[in-house]
C-alpha cells in the first residue's frame, strides 16, 4: 500500500531551532483521514512548536509536508485554514470585549454577515451538542463555553484535519465526556483529529495513533490500543512514574486552617460571589476542592490568602488565631503560603527575574531581610536552590519570570512555596499544564508536606489529581461548597455531581 | 434668543476641532495605541495649515495639508513605538513638546498676519428658517464633515470587518496575531488616521475658529480631546456628546462674565477635566463596563513573538 497517497497530511524531517534550543529534530508525523492521533509528550518535548509548524505560525528550518499527497509550504494561519486545517488553541485566542459571533468572525477568512454567521453557530452547536449563544460577550463566559466557541470555529470551516491543543486542561469530567462523543462523532464524519495531551488515560479513550516526543525529538509511533498507560508513560518520559505515597488516615492532628461563615461579594459583575463558606483543614491532612473554573475558586482563594479581606476578623482562622482582617503579608508571617492560579500576576512579577520573584514571598520566612536591605546572596542562593529542586528549565535565576513557559514557571512558584515549609499551603491548580514527570514530583511533595504537619488545601479542576492526593474532597459550585467526603469514599462520577451542585444522595454521615 | 443663537454658534465651532481631534485618538486607541501627542498634531496642523492658506490661498489645499502634517507627527510617533518599541506614555508627550516647538519655529513670521476664514456655506431655502437655519445649514463645510465623521467612524468601528480587526488588536493584541492579522500595520494606519485628524482638529483652529496664528493657540485642546475619549467611555456617540459639552463649557467661560455667573474663568476651563475623573471614578466601579468598551492591550508594547 502506498502510505503517501492514504495520508491526509505527512511531516517528514521537520526541525526547528530557536537560539539555543533545538525545538524539534527530524519529527515525522503522518495523519489519515477519520484518525484520532495523538501527541504526547512532556513540557518542553516540542508538541506546541510541532502543531505551531502545522498551523503556518512557525516555519520549519528543514523538513517537509505534504498534504493530501501535495507538497506544500505552509506560511499562514491563513494558508494554513484554506488547505483545511484548524486549531484549537490551549490558551484561546478569544477577545472579551467582543460577541460569541464577533469573535467567530475573526477567525473566519471570508466576510459574512454577522446575522447569517449568527444561525450557522446556533446550526452547528445543536448539531454537535455543543450549547453557545452567539450573541453573548466572551468575558461573561466559562472557560468551557469559550472552548466551545474555538471547536464552533474550527467546524465552520470544515476542515479536513483538526488540531486541539490540551483541550480537556479546563473541563469537567461531564464534558471531557461531551468532547469525546463530538470528537468521535467529527472522526467518524472522515476528520483528522490531532490531539496533543499528557493526560493518558484520555489518550487512551480517545485515540488510535500516538506519536511521542521527548526533547524535541520523535522516540515512537504507537498503535494506542496496544499500550498501557503506564508503558505510555514510560516512552514519554523516559523513566517510570513513582506512585504517590499517601500515609494512614486517622492520624491527623489539631485543626491550622479553619474558615467559619465566609461571605464574600463578587470583585466586578462577573465574579462569583462566595455564600456562607465553612472549611477545616488537619495537620497533616490534604483537603481538595474540586469545580469547574469560575465558580469562585478564585474569590476563595484570595479571600483565604489575603488578596482580598474578609469582612470579619473571625471568619478565618489559622492556628486558632483570627486573621481575617490580615492582609497577605501578615498571614504569610502567620504560616500561610499560598499559590494562585494566575502565575502571571498573582503569582510571580512577570518583569522581575527570578531572584526578585523568589524574595517577594520568601523574605519572612527565609530572612532574606536584613536592617530593611535585601540580603541578594542569600536571596539567590534560595531562589537556586528551588530552581535546582524542581528541576526548573531555565538559563538562570536572572531571568525574568515572564520568559518561562508556564509549566516551569509554576515549578518555581510552587517550590518557592514548598521550600519554605508552610503551617499551611493553599493551591490552586498546582500541576496545570505541568508535564507528567514535574507533576508528580509536586504531587508528592504536597503530600510530604503534609506528612511533615502541614494543612494542605489543594483547589483543583483535575480530579485524577484530587482523587490521587487528597485525604477529603468537596466542590465549589456558584460560590458555595459542597460538603466534604472521605476520598477514599468517593468516584470520579460523585465528585461531577457535586461540581454540578447536586447533592448526594445517602450521605455518608462522618463526612465533615 | 440674541445672546443664544450666537452662544449655540461659538459652541458648533469650539466643539467641531476637539471633535475631529478625539475622533481620530478614538480610532486610534481602539487599535491598543495610547497617543497622548494630540497636542503636538493639532498645533503643527494648525500652523501647517495656515502656511498653506496664506501661500496658496486655497482652504482646500491648507485642509489636505495639514492633514498630512498631523499625520506625519503621527508617522514619527509610530515609527518609534511600533518599530521601535518606545514606550508610548513618554514617546507622546514628547511628540507634544516637539509639536509645540516646531509649529512656533514655523510660524515665526506669521504672527500677526491675518485670513479672512473658510467660507460659510449657506444651504439655500434651509438656511433661512429663523433660528434653526442659521443654527443648522450655515455653517463651513468642515462643521459638517465633522459630524460626517462621528457618523463613518461609528459605522467603521461596529459595523465593518475592517472595524471589528481594529477592535479585536485592541482587545488582545496577541490573539489577534496568533490568527494571524496584522497588527503592526492596522496600528500604523490607525495611528496615522489619528494624526490626520489631529491635524483637521488644529487646521480648524487657525482657519475658521480664530483664523490666525498664535503660538500654543491649541491651548490644550489636544489634552481636552484626549480627556474626551476616556470620558466617552470609547464610545463614538459619546465622543460627538462630550465634544459639544466640552465645547460649551469652553464657551460658556468666554461669556461667563458677560452673563454674570460669579465663577472664575480658572474654575471653568478645570470642568472638562473635573468631568473626565468623575466618569473615571463612575466607570472602573463596574468592571464590566470597562471591559466591554475600554480597549485592553492600550498603551502595551506589541512584540510579535513565537
Amino acid at each position: 500500500m502506498n502510505e503517501t497517497e492514504h495520508n491526509l497530511i505527512e511531516l517528514k524531517g521537520m526541525t526547528k531551532t530557536f537560539p539555543g534550543v533545538i525545538a524539534n529534530e527530524d519529527v515525522d508525523l503522518a495523519l489519515r483521514p477519520g484518525e484520532v492521533h495523538a501527541l504526547l509528550g512532556e513540557n518542553g518535548a516540542g508538541k506546541s512548536t510541532l502543531v505551531k509548524m502545522i498551523y503556518g505560525i512557525l516555519k520549519p528550518d528543514t523538513g517537509q509536508i505534504l498534504f493530501q499527497g501535495q507538497p506544500v509550504i505552509i506560511d499562514s494561519p491563513a494558508h494554513a485554514r484554506e488547505l483545511g486545517i484548524a486549531m484549537v488553541f490551549q490558551h484561546f485566542s478569544l477577545f472579551d470585549s467582543l460577541s460569541v459571533v464577533e469573535n467567530i468572525s475573526l477567525g473566519m477568512d471570508k466576510d459574512v454577515p454577522m446575522d447569517i454567521l449568527a444561525e450557522e453557530i446556533r446550526e452547528i452547536s445543536d448539531r454537535y451538542g455543543l450549547p453557545l449563544d452567539p450573541h453573548r460577550y466572551v468575558y461573561t463566559l466559562s472557560v468551557g463555553e469559550r472552548q466551545r466557541i474555538e471547536i464552533i470555529r474550527c467546524l465552520l470551516q470544515q476542515p479536513k484535519l483538526l488540531v486541539m491543543d490540551e483541550p480537556t486542561s479546563v473541563l469537567t469530567p461531564q464534558e471531557v465526556q461531551k468532547l469525546f462523543v463530538t470528537l468521535e462523532r467529527l472522526a467518524d464524519e472522515g476528520m483528522a483529529i490531532l490531539y496533543i495531551s499528557h493526560k493518558l488515560d484520555e489518550i487512551k479513550a480517545l485515540c488510535h495513533h500516538a506519536t511521542i516526543l521527548r526533547l524535541g525529538k520523535k522516540v515512537a509511533e504507537v498503535n494506542v490500543d496496544e499500550e498501557s498507560t503506564s508503558t505510555l508513560a514510560a516512552l514519554m518520559m523516559g523513566e517510570d512514574l513513582a506512585p504517590i505515597v499517601k500515609q494512614d488516615h486517622g492520624s491527623f492532628g489539631q485543626i491550622r486552617l479553619q474558615v467559619e461563615g465566609l461571605n464574600q461579594p463578587a470583585f466586578d459583575s462577573t465574579g462569583i460571589s462566595l455564600d456562607e463558606i465553612h472549611l477545616d483543614v488537619r495537620a497533616g491532612e490534604v483537603v481538595g476542592i474540586a469545580g469547574v473554573a469560575g465558580n469562585g475558586q478564585d474569590e476563595l482563594l484570595r479571600a483565604l490568602n489575603g488578596e482580598e479581606k474578609c469582612r470579619s476578623h473571625e471568619c478565618i482562622m489559622i492556628d486558632g488565631k483570627h486573621v481575617g482582617l490580615l492582609d497577605p503579608n501578615a498571614r504569610r508571617k502567620a504560616g500561610m503560603a499560598s499559590v494562585p492560579e494566575k502565575r502571571l500576576g498573582h503569582g510571580a512579577v512577570p518583569d522581575m527575574d527570578l531572584v526578585d520573584n523568589a524574595f517577594m514571598t520568601a523574605f519572612h520566612r527565609m530572612g532574606l531581610l536584613a536592617r530593611g536591605l535585601i540580603n541578594y546572596p542569600k536571596t539567590r542562593q534560595f531562589a537556586d536552590k528551588v530552581i535546582d529542586e524542581y528541576s526548573v528549565k531555565t538559563p538562570g535565576s536572572h531571568v525574568p519570570a515572564g520568559s518561562l513557559s508556564g509549566g516551569n514557571l509554576q515549578k518555581f512558584i510552587i517550590g518557592r512555596e514548598l521550600h519554605q515549609s508552610p503551617d499551611i499551603l493553599i493551591v490552586s491548580q498546582p500541576t496545570w499544564g505541568v508535564d507528567a514527570g514535574a507533576a508528580q514530583t509536586i504531587r508528592q511533595a504536597l503530600r510530604e508536606l503534609a506528612a511533615n504537619g502541614a494543612a494542605v488545601l489543594v483547589i483543583s479542576q483535575d480530579l485524577d489529581e484530587l482523587m490521587e492526593i487528597t485525604d477529603r474532597i468537596g466542590a465549589i459550585c456558584g460560590g458555595r461548597l459542597s460538603r466534604f467526603y472521605p476520598t477514599s469514599q468517593m468516584t470520579i462520577e460523585k465528585v461531577g455531581l457535586l461540581m454540578a451542585g447536586v447533592a448526594l444522595e445517602g450521605d455518608s454521615q462522618d463526612a465533615a | 434668543m440674541e445672546i443664544l443663537v450666537p452662544a449655540l454658534l461659538t459652541i458648533i465651532t469650539a466643539a467641531t476641532p476637539l471633535l475631529f481631534a478625539a475622533l481620530g485618538e478614538l480610532i486610534t486607541e481602539k487599535s491598543g495605541v495610547l497617543n497622548l501627542g494630540v497636542e503636538g498634531m493639532m498645533i503643527m496642523g494648525a500652523i501647517i495649515g495656515f502656511v498653506t492658506v496664506h501661500h496658496s490661498g486655497s482652504a482646500f489645499i491648507a485642509v489636505i495639508a495639514s492633514m498630512l502634517a498631523g499625520g506625519a507627527m503621527a508617522g514619527i510617533f509610530a515609527l518609534l513605538v511600533l518599530r521601535f518599541h518606545a514606550s508610548q506614555v513618554p514617546t507622546g508627550l514628547a511628540l507634544t513638546i516637539f509639536g509645540i516647538g516646531l509649529s512656533a519655529l514655523i510660524g515665526q513670521s506669521m504672527i500677526g498676519i491675518a485670513y479672512e476664514g473658510i467660507p460659510h456655506i449657506s444651504i439655500p431655502l434651509l438656511s433661512s428658517i429663523p433660528v434653526l437655519g442659521e443654527l443648522l445649514f450655515s455653517h463651513d463645510l468642515l462643521v459638517y464633515f465633522s459630524l460626517f465623521m462621528v457618523f463613518a467612524v461609528y459605522y467603521f468601528l461596529n459595523k465593518t470587518r475592517a472595524g471589528l480587526i481594529l477592535r479585536a488588536i485592541g482587545d488582545s493584541h496577541d490573539a489577534a496575531h496568533a490568527m494571524g492579522y496584522s497588527v503592526i500595520r492596522v496600528r500604523l494606519l490607525a495611528t496615522l488616521f489619528g494624526g490626520a485628524m489631529a491635524g483637521l482638529g488644529g487646521a480648524y483652529l487657525s482657519l475658521a475658529y480664530s483664523p490666525l496664528w498664535v503660538e500654543q493657540m491649541t491651548a490644550g485642546r489636544g489634552w481636552i480631546a484626549l480627556a474626551l475619549v476616556v470620558f466617552a467611555t470609547w464610545r463614538t456617540g459619546r465622543v460627538l456628546l462630550g465634544a459639544y459639552l466640552f465645547g460649551g463649557i469652553t464657551i460658556l467661560q468666554l461669556h461667563a462674565q458677560a452673563l454674570g455667573i460669579g465663577v472664575p474663568s480658572q474654575v471653568m476651563s478645570m470642568l472638562p477635566y473635573l468631568a473626565t475623573v468623575v466618569v473615571l471614578v463612575l466607570i472602573s466601579r463596574d468592571l464590566g463596563k470597562i471591559k466591554l468598551n475600554a480597549p485592553a492591550s492600550l498603551g502595551k508594547a506589541f512584540h510579535a513573538s513565537s
